[in-house]
Parts: structure tokens; sequence; C-alpha cells
């Protein structure tokens, strides 16, 4: 049963190289249950979900993209994905509210275009939230459009993640009044709304975890809805406590190791069982450095879920089970 | 952009695609070079790259140089580590650092938006440049992320290396720059600059204020009409003015961004692209050095940070795994097990590291690297930052 059964809208943050675009993709796959329709988005121009799910590159065009993770029963949804830049959204915008027709045509001649989406501050985020907002939210401008159960964004980084999603405020400076104010009000209602979660990817190191902390709070401050902590990259965990403190404290039983060995039919000898050791230890060190992130983790006091550490990299099978991680564990 | 065919003489072998394969980066042969005066740590978010350019700068201040690092958004522990307390775009004497000779190392922070208003108050008049200080278009760019960052940085490095120039203060700058891809967008400045300046938009919200009316095109009109239906007629009155009041500050602006991209593409100046051993970030980094390849920007090195640590012995994976199960087929906690699947755990991802390495050393073989191991916490203090510094001099390999 899942945590978040009102979220449509389920935003993935995280610090640079936490894995980000990873549990996006696993969790629109986990989302994707027996008949249900999900959106993948990206903003950032990478292509990374392209590249996650070994596909061409995206165009500015929902796509069908893969099957979502089977149910108990073997039934699955299906994942779209979109690749969003500001350009096409801006421009589908205009024809979508404006019919601008000649002047559309006009302003992209001039410039204008590129002047609004590359030079012109703060709108470029608000063109890529509208568009999200928009795949969340239908209406009737949009003709034959595939609805979507949920929608999961691939979205910048913690350190700017507030500033993407308050759109009211990067526009309320500049237009003051107008349909534009209007516009990124009611986005704002959705993004401010229980219908959205920002969740945050750490992994268990102190930088990541300060700033899953920080930027936790300043989603807080812009009265934007904080999901849940994903904590990416989890170290196995082969050996117990008592074990771990004997690594640490090089008191794990040799002769037992090098009968076991034998037993197990390694050779490798006293140099095979140093080698073992001292690799316990330095994973056990790293292990309670794990242990000590994890405790500040837990008090964010924020719903929190652990991904394993995948030894062989991501590929479409490791997606697939992490998305079963998430959903056995309630994200999705 | 304006490519000067390379005419002088190098002191160093610059990275190119006509290169000859390259092995290991001779960290401390780079920085104990007197011809090496800026150095650029360029890279994705969450390799490690702040942390790898003040290691840097340390281990050149504790060789003897005379280094500034001018960090951006450093993690507040590695701020302290070096004694910066605030962002003040002032570079400090960072203390303990333990240079016997001549060396010594400053630190700084880039406050973007004082960096930006000062090059604006360098450029116009008093009057005017109070007019663009208070226009909402010029406080949303200033202080917005996306590109002003990577502008600013620049130019405070040009301007960091004017004074080192003339006072004689420094002889090295280690720049950090901003975590993404347009870090690389300095590159592009001037001849963005350009295109804006001279393109048919700007030239049309200056014509009122310019006089000739025959430039009210149709065009225009039909422009103006659409943007105040959709923005209101104050955004583009505010629009307007903040243009008129920039074009007369632009010039300066685009000297000074073709300044500092010589500055970048001069042979005393190294770039260095840091990476982790992830798809993602060596993909990240082959993007940066193309484009720096392409520009012909003296790249000298790939520094991959965060490397696992080497598994000791030669048991392979698979023999570690067929081990542990045989163990816990008789004992389901075996220890000896749990050992074991470590081992094979440490050993894969260490496979698979080497692999991606690998793979962009076939693509990229003119790029020399150092690999820096994985350290268990984050730094702390200068000891934290020389353990780095040792650990990159002797990454090589």
């Amino acid at each position: 049963m899942s945590d978040w059964p009102k979220v449509r809208l389920h935003v993935v943050t995280g610090k640079g190289g936490t894995g980000k675009s990873t549990v996006a993709s696993a969790l629109a796959l986990a989302l994707a249950g027996r008949g249900k329709n999900v959106l993948l988005c990206e903003v950032e121009g990478r292509q990374g979900i392209a590249r996650m799910f070994d596909v061409d590159p995206l165009p500015y065009e929902e796509r069908r993209l893969t099957t979502g993770l089977p149910d108990d029963s073997g039934s699955r949804g299906v994942v779209h994905a979109l690749h969003i830049d500001a350009e096409s959204a801006l421009l589908e915008y205009l024809s979508m509210y404006y019919r601008l027709g000649r002047a559309g045509r006009a302003l992209d001649r001039f410039g204008v275009i590129e002047f609004a989406t590359t030079i012109a501050p703060g709108v470029r985020d608000v063109l890529l939230s509208g568009k999200v907002y928009e795949a969340v939210e239908r209406n009737s401008r949009n003709k034959g459009a595939q609805q979507y159960d949920a929608v999961v964004l691939d979205a910048p980084p913690t350190g700017r993640i507030s500033q993407f999603l308050n759109v009211g405020e990067e526009v309320s400076g500049l237009a003051k009044m107008g349909p534009i104010k209007s516009q990124s009000d009611t986005m704002m209602t959705l993004f401010r709304s229980p219908r959205t979660a920002v969740h945050l990817v750490t992994v268990l190191e102190e930088m990541p975890v300060q700033e899953t902390a920080d930027g936790i709070a300043e989603l807080r401050k812009a009265r934007l809805p904080v999901g849940g902590v994903i904590v990416n990259q989890v170290r196995p965990r082969d050996l117990d406590a008592e074990d771990l403190a004997a690594a640490r404290a090089g008191a794990l039983d040799r002769s037992q190791i090098e009968s076991d060995l034998d037993e197990a039919g390694i050779a490798g000898g006293a140099g095979l069982v140093d080698s073992l050791l001292f690799e316990a230890a330095d994973h056990a060190e790293r292990r309670a450095l794990e242990d000590s992130q994890r405790e500040l983790v837990a008090r964010l006091d924020v719903p929190t879920y652990e991904l394993p550490r995948i030894a062989a990299g991501i590929d479409l099978g490791a997606l697939y089970e992490l998305a079963g991680e998430l959903r056995k564990q309630g994200l999705a | 952009m304006s490519r000067q065919s390379g005419a002088h003489t190098r002191a160093r072998s610059r990275v190119g695609p006509s290169g000859s394969p390259a092995g290991a980066l001779d960290v401390d042969a780079l920085l104990d070079d007197p011809g090496t005066r800026i150095i650029v740590c360029c890279g994705s978010g969450g390799v490690g790259k702040t942390t790898t350019s003040a290691a840097l700068a340390l281990r050149a201040a504790e060789r003897g140089r005379k280094v500034v690092v001018l960090t951006i958004d450093p993690a507040r522990r590695l701020a302290q580590s070096m004694g910066i307390k605030e962002l003040d775009n002032t570079p400090r004497p960072v203390s303990g650092v333990s240079a016997d000779g001549s060396g010594s190392l400053d630190a700084m922070m880039l406050d973007m938006k004082r960096t930006f208003d000062e090059v604006v108050e360098s450029q116009a008049s008093p009057e005017k440049a109070q007019q663009i200080l208070a226009n909402p278009f010029y406080v949303a760019l200033s202080s917005s992320f996306a590109g002003t960052q990577e502008y600013m940085a620049m130019e405070k490095l040009g301007q960091l290396y004017r004074d080192a120039q003339r006072t004689g203060t420094y002889d090295l700058i280690v720049v950090d720059t901003p975590p993404s891809r347009s870090a690389l967008d300095f590159l592009d400045a001037p001849e963005r600059l350009s295109s804006f300046l001279d393109g048919r938009f700007v030239r049309l919200m200056l014509a009122p204020a310019r006089g000739p009316a025959k430039l009210m095109t149709a065009g225009f009109s039909l422009i103006t009409n659409a943007m105040t239906k959709i923005l209101g007629a104050q955004f583009l009155k505010d629009l307007q003015m903040f243009i008129a009041a920039l074009d007369t500050v632009f010039g300066g602006f685009r000297q000074r961004a073709q300044q500092t991209y010589s500055l970048l593409k001069a042979d005393d100046t190294a770039f260095l692209v840091v990476a982790a051993p992830e798809p993602d970030a060596l993909r990240e980094a082959a993007y940066f050095v193309e484009r720096l390849t392409d520009d012909a920007m003296p790249l000298a090195g790939l520094i991959v940070n965060r490397a696992s640590p080497q598994p000791s012995g030669t048991l392979s994976a698979a023999e570690a795994l067929a081990g542990a199960e045989r163990l816990r087929r008789t004992s389901p906690d075996s220890l000896t097990a749990g050992l074991l699947r470590l081992h094979a755990d440490r050993t894969s991802m260490v496979e698979r590291e080497r692999v991606l390495r690998e793979q962009f050393h076939t693509a990229h073989p003119q790029v020399a690297a150092a690999v820096v191991p994985a350290l268990a916490g984050d730094v702390h203090d200068l000891d934290g930052l020389r353990r780095i510094g040792d650990l990159l001099a002797k990454g090589a390999g």
C-alpha cells in the first residue's frame, strides 16, 4: 500500500551524483501498476531517460517508454516519457493559449523566443514547470492528450528545487498582473497541494545528507510539500553489528576464517585471510559512517526509503529491481 | 567565435585530437610549473570539484606557490576547513598552511550578485548604474542561478588575474566552476552577448528610444502587442528600460568577456576535468573534454575522484560468491561467507569502474588521468585537504 495515495505529481530531486534520475525512473516503473498510465519527464536537457532506458533521444512529445513493474497478478501499466525544453514549451504555450498565429512566428523570427528562454531570468523555470503542470492538470485546450494517473519529474538538483517550483515568486517581480500572473498562481496551487510531493534522494555521506536537510528546510519555508527521503546506494549488509565491531577492532576470528575457506574449497592461505580482514575493517569503518548519517536522516522526521547499491551498475533489470523495492517499501 | 590560430610556442603540450596518447596526469609537475598561472576545475555536480580545487590550491601553496582559490558555493565544512566564514568576494589568508618558503594560500567565495553589480558600476555613470541596479529584470538576472554564476566566476577570475599581474600578490589562481554543463557557457559568452546585442530584438526594443520611426515595422508592433497581451504593459516598459540601460554598458561586457576568453585560452591556463567513475559523470566529462578541445582550450587532464578501493589479492568475484554460497548452505550466518560476499561486491565495483575508465580512455586517449580513491569521510580540516592532495599526486594511473 502506497504511503502517498493522493499524490499525482512526484517531484524527485537530490544532490548531484546521488542517483536522482535512477530513482525517478524506478519510481515511475513502480507507480505503473495495473491499468495505470504514468508520465516520466525530465527538464534538464541531458536525455537521461533515453540513456537509462536505452532508447533514442526523446523529442518534445509524449512517448510510450515501457511497461511498468508487474503486480502480484502479473498485470502492469504503461510508463510514458517526455523531454521538456523551454523553447518548445513556450511555443506550445503560445499556440495553446493565444493562438498567436502570425505574431507567434514573428516572435520567433525576432529572437524573442530565444531571449525569453535563455536570457530572460526565471522564465525558463516557469516554462518547464508550466509544462509539468499541464501534464498533471490536462484541460480541454490540449485535445486528445493522454491523461495520467501520476507524473514523475526528474527535477533540478536539491540546491535549486525550491526556486524551480516557486514560480509564483519568480514571476511576481516581473509580471504583476495579467494572464501570466494568474496562471502561475494556479500552478502554485497544485505545487503546494497534497497532490504534489517533493522527494529527496541522498546517499549516506555527510555533504548530501546536509544538503538534504537544508533542502527540506527551504521547501518548508516555501510551503512546498516535502515527500520522502530516498537513501540510495546503501552498502550491502553482509556482516552483523557484532562482526562489524570486531572487524573495526581487528578482533575477527582468524583461524575460523581460515578453516571456513578450506571448507569452501578456496585456496589463498594467510594472504587471502589478511586481505579479507583488511577489507572487513575498511567496510566496517564506512558502515559506521553510514550509520551515523542514517541517524541524521531519521531525525529529519520524514518517511525514508532505502535502496541498495548495485555493484554491477544500473541497467534496465536493476531499474525494475529498485522499482520493486520502492513498491515494497511504500513509496509507490 | 573567433578562433585564433595558435601560432605561438607552447610551454606545455596541449591536448587535442592530434595529441599522442597520454598516460598519467602528473599533478605536482603541473602545480610546480611557474608557467601554470590559472587552473580551472570543471565537471558535473557531486564529483568533488570544490574539494579538488581546494586540495590542489593547498598543495601548490605548500610547494611554494602564491595561490588564491576561488570557490563557488562550497559546502559549509569545506569552507570552515579553509577558514572562510562569509561570502564576501574578498580573498582571505588561510591559516595553518605550512609553506616554509615563499608559498601562501588565500581563499574566497564568489558573491555572484556583488560581482555583477560592480561590473555595472564600473561601466556606467553613477546615475545610469542606479537605474540598472533597481530594474526588476536586472535584479532577477543578477541573482538567479542559471547562467549568471558562470559569467561572474569568469569575470572574477579576470579581475583576480589582472590584479595579480599588477601587484604580484599571486602567481597561481585555482578556480572552481559551478556544477553544471553551462559551466562552459562562458566559452560562448562573447558570442552570445554579441549576437544578443546585434540581434533584431534588441535593436527593435531600442528603436523608440533611438528615434527613426521607420524601424517601427509592422512586425514589431505585432510583437509588442502580443507581449503586452501576455505579460502586461508594465513588463514591456521595464524590459525596454532594462535593455536601453544595459546597451550602454554591454559594450564593456563584451570586451571583458573577450578578454577572459583569450586569458583562458592562453598557455598559462590549465583546465582539469573532474569526474567520478560513474557513467553519467564520465559522460559529462567527455562532453567537457570535447567542448574544450573544440575551442582549443588548454586541457591538462582528467581527475577521477571517489574511486572504489582496490581489493587485495586475486580471488575473483565469481569464486568468492561460489565459496560464500557453499558456506551458507551449511551455516546460514557464516562470517566468512559475509566476508567473501563483501569481497565479491568490492571486486565487481572496481571492475566496473575500470571498464568505464578504459572506455573513456579509448575515446579520448590524449587525456592524461589521475585516479583518487574515495575517502571514508568528508574533509573537515587542512589535514584532510592535504591527504587529498597527496592522493592526487599519487593518483597517476
